[in-house]
């Protein structure tokens, strides 16, 4: 843990990426605290008020602006945040959970199970993710539920590919014929000993889905079928506003930003986070 | 003496777009509780196969394993299930792999994968477990094994890996324990000491052990018996110091006279087999050998000579057409006259 630090003070976009989800992490667990307006309640006589740098510090302005109905932009976004995290986490480590899983099925056991699992990747991926999320939650009705699971559909092959492929080698490696060798199962070479070599790129595959599935969380609220109003989602926000980008920069700016930032810190600190688990780069300093 | 492992008429083939290979040959031994047997061939006699296809370690297919029994302690290995040949692997069969380096799980602390052997063959745990596996690491000759156990085995070296390799197939006092060219990845020195610890366990546990290797000088190390094989099948097989004094087959002469030997200063070349392995999907008719064997007789490319034993030896056994002994001595007293 001490050397994880250490090495991560020493990365400068690593510590920049890591700082900025801590950040982002904390306000968003902290929002119920924060004293903010209510993100649902609009002030239609506050509709489009700009961002000013006083609104800090004085109680029931708007530092970042009102929406066209008179929303508050900052309190919108930090409780959008919950919804939007809580949405891409999930999303993620359930399609982390499943695509690794079957990775190491299809790897490891060859075959038919192979064959079947690899051809349902492929037939998913001919398919734009996009299309197949429209169609799902077209089917299924938008939900926050609905889009967690829509959004791990998504997410498992992408895991499922590269987990496989790490486990066609390691198969072939000399520990796993040692743990033959010494009696243990199939079960347990696959979960005890593949398993355990595999984290590290699931990890990583795991950093830049999440960037991926803010991305794409955000498009669905923006099509009207991610989280329904007036449940605050960065994606909705960056739908209503786009009308007045001419007249209210602000409406999309600040919730297109938010999106840029989130999915930035994350994919610098899982890129740091590579290099790290990396033994060959890790010894090298 | 009784044997420990009887091994009758084991076949295996491959099943290989080029056709059916035949890596073990009708292969039949025994090993006497106690021996120490070193099986000495090259790439592809088959040395390594069969002691896979003895574990059931060989992927079936492209492996087919079409005859043969394999007796241990009252079981015959080929014909039990799964799960029974798993209690036996790592239980009361040991082994060493060759290659210390990979042979270990590179993300799982040295420690976690004795312990995996232990508690799948033993009922130890909590303190005994703990006290048996600084005890292994202390018997192969690791330094510091309390504090050794939580290491990853990249902090290890070459040598310690493979004592660490050692004390897994040792860790549940097996009746045989099979090395698979356990020494051939590490440098002569390291080598040294590991078959010094390898003669000390037999000592102290009078394990059985089946030594496979490339290396005569292992062999002459360490066996008791010398087995040499080559196609698949066993060329010549008796006590080392018979073997390596008398040889009877032209494939172990020519394994000896290509070691170079101690104090010799001329500046001769050493001895080189001619020819290269047989193509194993296409296997000459007679014996697998004779292609390149310059004592090479009509019937050899014809006819699979039948191992038998060397006159007047109970368990020196070779399998040749020709009378190696006479022949060397004809073309010793060829270059004397010729001198």
């Amino acid at each position: 843990m001490k050397h994880f630090l250490t090495d991560l003070y020493r990365s400068k976009a690593g510590l920049v990426g890591a700082v900025l989800i801590m950040v982002i992490v904390l306000v968003s667990l902290l929002a119920p605290v924060l004293d903010l307006p209510d993100p649902t309640r609009g002030d239609l006589r506050a509709r489009l008020v700009g961002p000013t740098w006083t609104g800090l510090f004085t109680p029931g302005a708007h530092p970042l602006g009102t929406d066209e109905v008179g929303r508050d932009i900052l309190s919108r976004l930090i409780n959008g945040s919950r919804i939007t995290l809580l949405v891409a986490t999930t999303a993620v480590v359930l399609g982390g959970i499943v695509g690794t899983i079957l990775g190491i099925l299809a790897g490891y056991k060859g075959g038919l199970v192979d064959r079947i699992l690899m051809r349902l990747v492929d037939i998913q991926l001919a398919v734009p993710l996009m299309l197949l999320a429209l169609l799902v939650v077209a089917a299924l009705g938008p939900s926050l539920r609905n889009v967690v699971l829509v959004l791990a559909l998504t997410s498992w092959i992408r895991y499922a590919r590269i987990i496989r492929a790490q486990v066609l080698s390691l198969r072939e490696r000399e520990f796993v014929q040692s743990a033959h060798a010494i009696g243990a199962s199939t079960l347990r070479i696959m979960f005890l000993h593949i398993l355990p070599n595999v984290l590290t790129p699931a990890l990583v595959v795991g950093t830049l889905e999440l960037a991926r599935v803010i991305i794409m969380d955000s498009a669905l609220s923006f099509l009207g079928l991610g989280v329904q109003p007036p449940t605050p989602s960065w994606g909705r926000m960056l739908a209503d506003g786009r009308v007045y980008i001419s007249s209210a920069w602000w409406a999309v700016t600040f919730p297109g930003l938010a999106i840029v930032l989130t999915v930035l810190s994350v994919n610098l600190f899982g890129d740091w986070l590579r290099d790290y688990f990396d033994p060959k780069t890790r010894s090298a300093k | 003496m009784t044997a420990l492992l009887d091994i009758r008429n084991l076949t295996v083939e491959f099943d290989t777009p080029g056709g059916t290979v035949q890596a073990v040959n009708g292969l039949s031994y025994r090993v006497e509780e106690g021996e120490t047997l070193g099986i000495v061939g090259e790439s592809g006699s088959g040395k390594s196969v069969h002691i896979l296809a003895l574990l059931g370690l060989l992927p079936t297919p492209p492996a087919r394993i079409v005859s043969g029994e394999a007796w241990f302690n009252g079981q015959n290995l080929m014909t039990l299930s799964d799960r029974a040949l798993r209690e036996i692997r790592g239980g009361q069969i040991g082994m060493v792999f060759q290659d210390p380096m990979s042979s270990l799980n590179p993300v799982l602390t040295v420690g976690r994968q004795l312990r995996e052997v232990l508690q799948r063959h033993t009922g130890l745990r909590g303190h005994a477990l703990k006290a048996r596996m600084v005890e292994l690491l202390d018997i192969v000759g690791i330094p510091h094994p309390e504090a050794r156990l939580s290491q990853y085995p990249h902090e290890f070296s070459g040598g310690m890996r493979q004592r660490v390799l050692i004390a897994i197939g040792m860790a549940c006092n097996p009746r045989l324990l099979i090395a698979d060219e356990a020494t051939t990845a590490l440098d002569v020195t390291v080598q040294a000491q590991i078959l010094d610890l390898v003669r000390k366990l037999k000592a102290d546990f009078g394990t059985t052990v089946i030594w496979v290797t490339h290396d005569m000088g292992v062999v002459a190390e360490l066996a008791d018996t010398v087995q040499v094989m080559y196609g698949g099948r066993i060329m010549e097989r008796g006590p080392v110091r018979a073997v390596f004094h008398d040889p009877r087959s032209a494939y172990t002469w020519g394994l000896l006279k290509s070691l170079p030997t101690e104090g010799a200063r001329t500046q001769k070349r050493l001895y080189q087999i001619p020819g290269s392995p047989p193509n194993m999907a296409n296997m000459p008719a007679g014996d697998p050998f004779a292609p390149r064997n310059p004592f090479a007789t009509e019937r050899c490319h014809t006819e699979v000579p039948p191992l038998r034993n060397v006159d007047g030896s109970q368990d020196h056994q070779f399998a040749a057409w020709y009378d190696l002994p006479a022949l060397l001595a004809r073309e010793a007293a060829d270059a004397e006259a010729s001198s």
